[in-house]
Formats: C-alpha cells, sequence, structure tokens
C-alpha cells in the first residue's frame, strides 16, 4: 500500500493493482483527512512538505572555480547543513503560497472597515511604480550623482507632505507611524535639552493609539493620562490643569479614534506652548483632513503621517509601512540625519547637522513605499485629496446613520473619517462585540476594529473610507442589520460564528500559556 | 482633468442621496465641527491630477541608472527569482492588514510561522519575532531588550560592525541610562579585537555587539568569545547584514549567543534605494516574555484543527501601552513573506551553492585585484562577500574614473573610517560575472596607472 501524499485537497490510499507494478488507482478515500472544502484546501506547514534532493532554485552559471571552503576557512567557521529547510520544486512553492494567499482577506476582496486604520484602495499603478528598475534596483550608497532623480523625488515628496499639513519640512526616514512617534518625541526631547531643560512627563489622552504611551516610555517619559470629555474631546480645562514646566508636551491624534474633531487643538496647543511644551500629533488619522484643515495652522509643532493609511500604499499584511515625520521650522534642526538638500541645481545628503537626534534607520526609510505614496499624490492632486477626505467623512457618516437604529451608538453625534459603536443593546442576549465581529466573517466582510478606543466599552470602531461605494456600504449596513435581528432571535448564530472559515475561532489562551513559534525539525 | 475620480466611486447623485439620509444640505455641513477660522480657504499647492499615462512618464524621467555594481555595505544585490515578486503581488496578502483576525488570515500567519522558524534555523535561535524595520532598528531594539533584561549600562560594541547601526544604536539609548563602549578591530586583521574585548568586560556590561560578518566583510571568530561575556553576566549579540553568508558559515546560536539581529534584504528584496528592507530578531526561549515585535504562534480551532494566532500580544503597546517591551506595531510582514517565499525556492541545497559562488567570487575579484599595481588589500582574515582594499590615489577620483566606463567600484570607507581615507569596500555577488570582474580590474589598474 502506497499513501500518496498531494498536498492540498486529497490524502488519498493506494495500491499497487497484482500484476501491474507500475500503475496505481485509487482505492478508498482516507475518511477523516478528506474533506469537501472547495477552494478552502488543507496545506501542510512549507516544512512538511517536498523530497530530498528536489530544487526550486536555478543560479548563474559557474564563471569561475568554487574555492574550496574547507581549506579557506576553518572547520569551526562553517555550518554543518541548513537543518530543516525544505526542498521543494518551484512549482510546490507556488501552489503552497496561492493557497495560504487563499485563506487570506485583503482590501481587494472585500469591505475592511478597520477603524484607525484606513484601509481604502491601493492603486495598482503604484506597486508598478515601485518596481520599476531605476528604483527597485538602485543601491542606497549609488553615488549621489547618479541618483538626482530619487533625491528629487524624495524632497518633492516632503514637499508635499509639509503643504498637506501645513509644517515646514518633512523627514521621509521612519518605517512606520510608530518609528514616526518615536523620530518625534526624540527630537522633543532634544529640543528641551538644548534649551538646558529636562522634562518628565507627557500628557496623552484616553483615547490615543496604544503606540503613543509606548513610544513615550521608550522615549523616557511617563504618561500622564487626559480623561476626554462626554463629546469625546480633550477640555483644554483639563490640559490646563496637567500642564507645567515637568511636562514635555501632549501627544494628540486628530480627529481622534473616536472619529471627532479635536475642537479644542489651537487652544490646547497655547496652553501647551505658553509652558514651553510641544504639540505632536498623532497623523494616523488625517485621512479626514486633507485639503480640508492644515494641522500646522492649529499649533501642532509636528505630525507624522502613515503612508500606509492615508497615501493608499498598502499594509502588506503587517507592514511595510512608512511614517514620514512633518515639524515646523523650530524643530527642523533636530531631525534625523541625513536631510536631502538642493544646492545649485544638485541635491545632496547632508550628513553634517550637529543637533539632529543623529539615525534612526540604516539607510533613508522606506522608499520603495514613498514612492507608491508620491505616485498617489500625483494621481489624485490637490483637487482629488480633498474630494478622498470629504467622501471619506461623508461614508463615515452615513454608515453611522444606517446602524443607528440597531446598535448602540455612545457619542451620538456627527463623526470625521470613521465612528464607534458599542455592544451594549446585545448584551441582553448573551452576545458580544467579538461575536458580533465574527459573524460579519462569515457574511464575508472583514470586522471593524474592536474593543478600542479603551474609553468605549466593547466598542466597535468603523471607518469605511472613501473608496468604499455607497453599494457597499448598503449591503455592510443590511448585513448588520441582520446581525443584530440574529442576536434577537438566534442569538447561537453569532456566538457560534464564524463557520465559513478555513479555521473556526482559535485558542488563543493555549497558543500564549504554551508558545509553538516555530516548527521543530525531526531528528 | 478629473483623473483621480478613478480611486472615488461616488456618482453626484450618490452624494445627494448620502446626504439625504444623513439629514444634511450639504458636504459642508459635515465639517461643521471644525471651527470656521481653521478651515482652509484655497486649495493645496500640489501637482496633479495625472492620469495612469502621464504618471508612468513623470516618474521615468526621475529613475536613476543601473550600472556595473560593486558596492554593498549593508544592502546587496542578489537575484531575485520571479516566484518571489509574483506571490508577494497577491493582493490577498498585501491589500491586508495586521493579522487581527486569525480566522480570515490564515495565509498570513502560518507564512509568518513558517518565517519565524526559517528563521531560527538560518540563526540556530529558539525563537523568533514576525520581523523589526531592518537591521539597524532590529539591533538597537536588541540593545533595548539587554537593558531590560540585565538592567546593566554598558554596551561594548565593536567598531567593525556597520557604522549606521552603531548610529542608530545612539539614537535609540537614553544617554542617562546607556553608554556605548567601542572595541577597536585588529588594524592587520579586519576583525574584532578579542584581548581589548576581555579588558572591557565588567560587571556593568549589558551587553557585547558584534557583527559577522562585519562592515569589512571579515568573518569573526566567535568561538571563545561568548564564555568570558557570560561569565561577566552580560548577553552575547550578533548582528549581520549579510544573511547569505549564512549559507556556509556556522549558526551564532550554536555559539551562546543570546541575542540575534540582522538585516534581511538579501533574502529576496530589492534594493529600492535603502527600504523597504527586513530586520531579522532571533533570541532563546527563557527571553521571550522580554521580546519586542510581534509573535505568531500555533495554536487549535474550536474542532481542534491545526491554525495560527498573533500571540504573547501581552508584550505588546495596543495591550500594554506603556509597559509595552517596544512601541512598534506595524513591522515589515510583507518583506517577511518574501523572504520565506525566497528560501522556500533556495531550499537546503540553493541557499548553500548560492553562499559558496558569493564566496568563491569575492576570492577570485580579490585574486585580481591584488595583482593590480598600487592596490593591496587591507585585511589577512576570511571574508565572505566583500572585502577591503587600499589603493594608491584619491579613492573618490578613482571611482569617478570607473563610473565613466559604467562601473560602480566600491564605497570609500574614508566617510565611515577617517584612517581609511584610501580604502574601498568592494563587494561581489553572484550577479557580477567573471568578465564584469575582469573589466572591473581592467579600469582599475587604468584609473591607477
Amino acid at each position: 500500500m502506497v499513501i500518496c501524499h498531494s498536498f492540498g485537497i486529497w490524502i488519498l490510499t493506494f495500491e499497487l493493482l497484482e500484476g501491474t507494478p507500475n500503475a496505481v488507482c485509487p482505492r478508498e478515500i482516507t475518511m477523516g483527512k478528506t474533506r469537501d472544502t472547495g477552494l478552502l484546501q488543507d496545506e501542510p506547514l512549507i516544512f512538511e512538505q517536498g523530497g530530498e534532493g528536489r530544487r526550486g532554485y536555478s543560479l548563474p552559471q559557474w564563471d569561475i572555480e568554487e574555492v574550496e571552503v574547507n581549506r579557506l576557512l576553518p572547520s569551526h567557521f562553517l555550518r554543518k547543513e541548513l537543518e530543516g529547510f525544505p526542498q521543494l520544486s518551484e512549482m510546490d512553492v507556488v501552489r503552497h503560497f496561492t493557497r495560504l494567499s487563499q485563506w487570506n482577506y485583503g482590501v481587494d476582496n472585500g469591505f475592511y472597515p478597520l477603524g484607525s486604520c484606513t484601509m481604502k484602495y491601493n492603486p495598482k499603478i503604484n506597486e508598478e511604480v515601485a518596481r520599476m528598475k531605476g528604483f527597485a534596483h538602485i543601491h542606497p550608497y549609488q553615488p549621489e550623482s547618479l541618483v538626482q532623480g530619487i533625491l528629487k523625488l524624495m524632497v518633492e515628496l516632503g514637499g508635499f507632505l509639509s503643504e498637506i499639513t501645513g509644517m515646514d519640512q518633512t523627514t521621509l526616514q521612519p518605517a512606520a507611524g510608530a518609528h514616526g512617534e518615536l523620530t518625534g518625541m526624540m527630537m522633543i526631547r532634544a529640543a528641551l535639552q538644548a534649551r538646558g531643560e529636562k522634562r518628565k512627563r507627557v500628557l496623552v489622552p484616553d483615547t490615543a493609539h496604544g503606540t503613543n504611551c509606548s513610544t513615550s516610555t521608550v522615549a523616557s517619559y511617563q504618561v500622564v493620562e487626559i480623561k476626554s470629555n462626554e463629546r469625546g474631546i480633550i477640555p483644554p480645562r483639563k490640559v490646563e490643569e496637567l500642564m507645567d514646566e515637568e511636562v514635555a508636551g501632549i501627544m494628540v491624534t486628530n480627529p481622534n479614534t473616536l472619529g471627532f474633531f479635536e475642537e479644542h487643538l489651537a487652544e490646547i496647543a497655547e496652553i501647551v506652548h505658553r509652558k514651553g511644551g510641544f504639540v505632536y500629533c498623532d497623523g494616523a488619522n488625517l485621512n479626514a483632513l486633507m485639503g480640508i484643515v492644515k494641522l500646522g495652522d492649529l499649533g501642532v509643532d509636528m505630525v507624522h503621517l502613515n503612508l500606509h493609511k492615508t497615501f493608499s500604499t498598502p499594509h502588506g499584511g503587517g507592514g511595510p509601512g512608512s511614517g514620514p515625520l512633518a515639524v515646523k521650522s523650530e524643530l527642523a534642526p533636530f531631525l534625523p540625519v541625513p536631510v536631502i538638500e538642493k544646492e545649485g541645481g544638485t541635491y545632496r545628503f547632508n550628513f553634517d547637522r550637529p543637533k539632529s537626534i543623529g539615525r534612526i534607520k540604516a539607510f533613508y526609510g522606506n522608499f520603495g513605499v514613498a514612492l507608491k505614496a508620491y505616485a498617489y499624490i500625483f494621481s489624485m492632486g490637490a483637487e482629488g485629496l480633498k474630494r478622498a477626505s470629504e467622501m471619506a467623512v461623508l461614508n463615515a457618516n452615513y454608515l453611522m446613520k444606517g446602524l443607528k437604529g440597531s446598535f448602540d451608538l455612545p457619542y451620538d453625534r456627527p463623526c470625521m473619517h470613521e465612528c464607534v459603536f458599542t455592544d451594549r443593546h446585545q448584551e441582553k442576549h448573551h452576545v458580544s462585540t467579538l461575536d458580533i465581529a465574527k459573524r460579519l466573517i462569515d457574511y464575508g466582510f472583514h470586522p471593524p476594529t474592536i474593543y478600542f478606543p479603551l474609553v468605549v466599552k466593547g466598542a466597535l470602531m468603523m471607518e469605511p473610507t472613501e473608496t468604499e461605494s455607497k453599494e457597499g456600504l448598503d449591503r455592510f449596513i443590511e448585513t448588520m442589520t441582520a446581525i443584530a435581528k440574529e442576536a434577537e432571535e438566534n442569538s447561537d448564530l453569532l456566538r457560534q460564528a464564524p463557520t465559513k472559515v478555513k479555521v473556526r475561532r482559535l485558542d488563543e489562551v493555549r497558543a500564549a500559556r504554551k508558545p509553538k513559534l516555530r516548527w521543530i525539525p525531526n531528528k | 482633468m478629473e483623473d483621480y475620480l478613478r480611486y472615488i466611486p461616488h456618482t453626484e447623485e450618490d452624494v445627494q442621496k448620502m446626504l439625504k439620509a444623513i439629514g444634511v444640505k450639504s458636504i459642508e455641513d459635515l465639517f461643521g465641527n471644525i471651527p470656521k477660522g481653521h478651515r482652509l480657504s484655497k486649495p493645496l499647492g500640489l501637482p496633479g491630477p495625472l492620469s495612469e499615462p502621464d504618471l508612468i512618464r513623470h516618474v521615468q524621467s526621475l529613475e536613476s541608472p543601473i550600472l556595473t555594481s560593486f558596492i554593498g555595505g549593508g544592502a546587496y544585490h542578489h537575484f531575485i527569482p520571479a516566484v518571489v515578486s509574483h506571490l508577494a503581488s497577491r493582493s490577498e496578502f498585501y491589500t491586508a492588514y495586521t493579522p487581527y483576525q486569525p480566522e480570515i488570515s490564515q495565509g498570513t500567519l502560518q507564512a509568518i510561522f513558517e518565517y519565524q522558524t526559517l528563521m531560527c534555523q538560518l540563526t540556530g535561535m529558539e525563537v523568533s519575532n514576525a520581523s523589526m524595520y531592518d537591521g539597524a532598528s532590529s539591533l538597537a531594539e536588541a540593545v533595548l531588550m539587554a537593558h531590560r533584561i540585565t538592567g546593566r549600562k554598558k554596551i561594548l560594541v565593536s567598531e567593525a560592525i556597520h557604522p549606521e547601526y552603531r548610529k542608530v544604536i545612539q539614537t535609540y539609548i537614553d544617554p542617562e541610562e546607556q553608554e556605548v563602549v567601542l572595541i577597536p578591530y585588529l588594524k592587520k586583521e579586519g576583525r574584532t579585537n578579542e584581548k581589548a574585548l576581555a579588558q572591557f568586560l565588567d560587571q556593568d556590561v549589558s551587553a557585547v555587539i558584534i557583527q559577522s560578518p562585519n562592515f569589512f566583510g571579515v568573518i569573526e571568530d566567535l568561538k571563545n568569545i561568548g564564555e568570558g561575556i557570560h561569565k561577566a553576566g552580560g548577553l552575547m549579540i550578533i548582528c549581520f547584514s549579510e544573511a547569505i553568508a549564512y549559507g556556509i558559515l556556522k549558526p551564532p546560536g550554536e555559539m551562546g549567543v543570546d541575542i540575534v539581529a540582522g538585516e534581511g534584504q538579501s533574502l529576496g528584496i530589492p534594493l529600492s534605494f535603502g527600504g523597504p528592507y527586513l530586520g531579522l530578531f532571533t533570541t532563546n526561549e527563557k527571553f521571550i516574555r522580554n521580546m519586542p515585535g510581534r509573535l505568531v504562534g500555533e495554536t487549535v480551532d474550536l474542532e481542534g484543527k491545526r491554525g495560527f494566532v498573533l500571540t504573547l500580544a501581552t508584550r505588546e503597546q495596543h495591550i500594554r501601552r506603556e509597559k509595552a517591551t517596544s512601541n512598534i506595531c506595524t513591522n515589515e510582514g510583507l518583506c517577511a513573506l518574501m523572504a520565506t517565499v525566497y528560501l522556500s525556492c533556495l531550499g537546503k541545497k540553493g541557499l548553500r551553492e548560492l553562499a559558496l559562488m558569493n564566496l568563491s567570487k569575492a576570492e577570485y575579484a580579490k585574486k585580481v585585484a591584488s595583482r593590480i599595481k598600487g592596490c593591496r588589500l587591507t585585511f589577512s582574515s576570511p571574508t565572505f562577500n566583500e572585502f577591503v582594499m587600499e589603493i594608491e590615489g584619491d579613492p573618490e577620483k578613482v571611482l569617478e574614473r570607473l563610473r565613466r566606463e559604467g562601473i560602480v567600484g566600491g564605497l570609500p570607507l574614508a566617510r565611515f573610517y577617517p584612517e581609511l581615507n584610501r580604502h574601498l569596500l568592494v563587494t561581489v555577488t553572484e550577479m557580477n560575472a567573471r568578465q564584469e570582474i575582469d573589466r572591473w580590474a581592467k579600469e582599475l589598474e587604468k584609473a591607477l596607472k
């Protein structure tokens, strides 16, 4: 009997037919292992496949002599083998990752209303631009004279982002939003030091992203929380109370994570400035403001942007992102090195910046991502970006209105780019936010952000973005309304959800209690 | 004129219907909460909008020429199999967010689990995170982690690690809490001075950082270093910028290393003028809860079926806020996927053969370079795919002459090491055909005459 292991759906048992030694035919289907899963095929780990000697690569020809490695390097420099590494044909690899991809849900699959993540459409032309040889194959240490176009592009993009935010100078170096935050907080520390001051605390509202708090800690500041008011925004009076000469500044997100514009930001900035502090803005939610308001006009001293949110570059299943930091001229001397400058007709890197916080990354930021944002800004123009913000806000308000009858809306007033509901109405049927989210999956939607912001118990935070059509929103509203009804009439459907997926709900407690973070080769 | 509308689906009729449903008269009304005085009164000063063909024409004008290249120094020109970009272009992968909803993210999660396994196997360590921004920031996070574990102040850093990595560490640490002490390199051998290192080891040392292959391409002898560090109660951190070397080199994990932080760009990720790259981070099980970054773990679903989830999130910013081990959120997920596809294709045999080819090509280049008058190999220690050489002449002028022949001949080191002011770091990979190496040598010889 031969077990024929064909990766995917079938694990079949074969038997050699008597008298025909080379022919095989399926005898039975091993029940329990074979499942009619359609395109959601089972797929083992890459390490559980393949065979000794199978290859999926080709190398350039050996046009020089191969060195005798054992003669060149002492034996204790050398490894025995690449234990556990796969041995697969090219098609094995292609099928494996194609199958994995089919278990994933992206913006291209459907509506992805993940709040504060701005899951807008990722234009395909941008991907092609980033793959152009004259960008993708260029070494970061290529002499400046050969990369004038690239440097020009970076300077231009920095300028566009400064214009959009109302700032004076922008560095493209931070690799992600949190990296931009860290860069900004380090610059504030440096700016205070240059004044001979050392401050201890940073004010962060209770609606803030978790990164704001952890960034402050990494930058050696203690976090002081500001309670937002009944309208979901920061009351200036609270800032006044907490602000003193020991406070380095405030980190605000505008619009905030409840989807509200921080109406008193200008006044708050004035309070913070009066005591010598700085105003840091988390620009994760800039998608509501392009061409509407410049954050710089509200007294913001620095703001990071998430190119992978507002400027349409893809999230990649968790990066790479890009988190440029735009600052006012007062803070510009502290920007990380290098800064790109134009002298005469020539662009060059300037490393000679005595006040700079230094380097934050080996090279100059996630250029490949920045390129896509550059292409996006050119595709949209000023008019298009403004239209994007307007439609993003229109979509969020439409969604809010459409769901208000079925779900609890803790802050019932017009929102900006996102809106936050709760599971309060469903609680009495023993249905939670998690259940609602999982049931959405059965209907083919990606759930909203759940249990965030922390100020709202059982939060469902929804950001539709401007690229979603009215029909798409209508379908979502219809589905959510149906789910609310299910919660009343057949709540088990929610608690059991999702069922139409590759895997059902997963045991996260077990994963954390006995971490299994890798496959281990058989010895 | 309204080319941007290809990304915004709303018709005028849609807008009117939606406004009506919301109960407002105009778009303007939706922005009523923004104080009037702060509203922009004129359009942003931006170019565009451009159509696709016009955009392509515009960006083409900014592309750089591609020359025959002998530069590396932390970013390497390797061949990327077509499979890598094809699979990474599956938009189910690249248009997804961080896998917070595991039931519809098993593709990303299983791929990262496989990535974590490959990184452990490559470096000989027990656990890997799901990636960091790049090699430099990964190393800086390793330094912060060592400080969390030991509570000690001093970081001994080999002068032969990538100079940019050194600078990033300097930026990340709080000078009141930690200080960097440089360990010199041996001027003849080009590797870290072990004796000097031993002298610096004391009860204040949090960690020792050595890169192998180091910035000069030299393979460090790590066999006897770990014991002394551990005796002094410090941690041993190994970093690297050329991951391909570990196709043949002994994995750091077999030498008692505590943390490995490396750059994974060589594993199927394009040069892209410096990013996005891939920060590798591996360590041992006992340090799991001090690790920065995301982790994917195996578990089972309700029906007992294998599945994967993000786990140990209690270390992370979205749960722990100000008490998190790091502030990292978005990492380099797609780059990790690319590395996983790349290594799956190359596999056990391919990565080794590729490493041997790099080593052999660089040895060939060393041989031809050492025959050139006015050109001398600087260090005697064994190297991987790059090496330092001194030339009799101004490096900038010599390189300029090569450039006119379409060759980027090496990286001048004066910017990083003032004492190496007539020196070039030369990198040779599988992408440099013998013919190219010969032409490089010929042009170099001419330029040095």
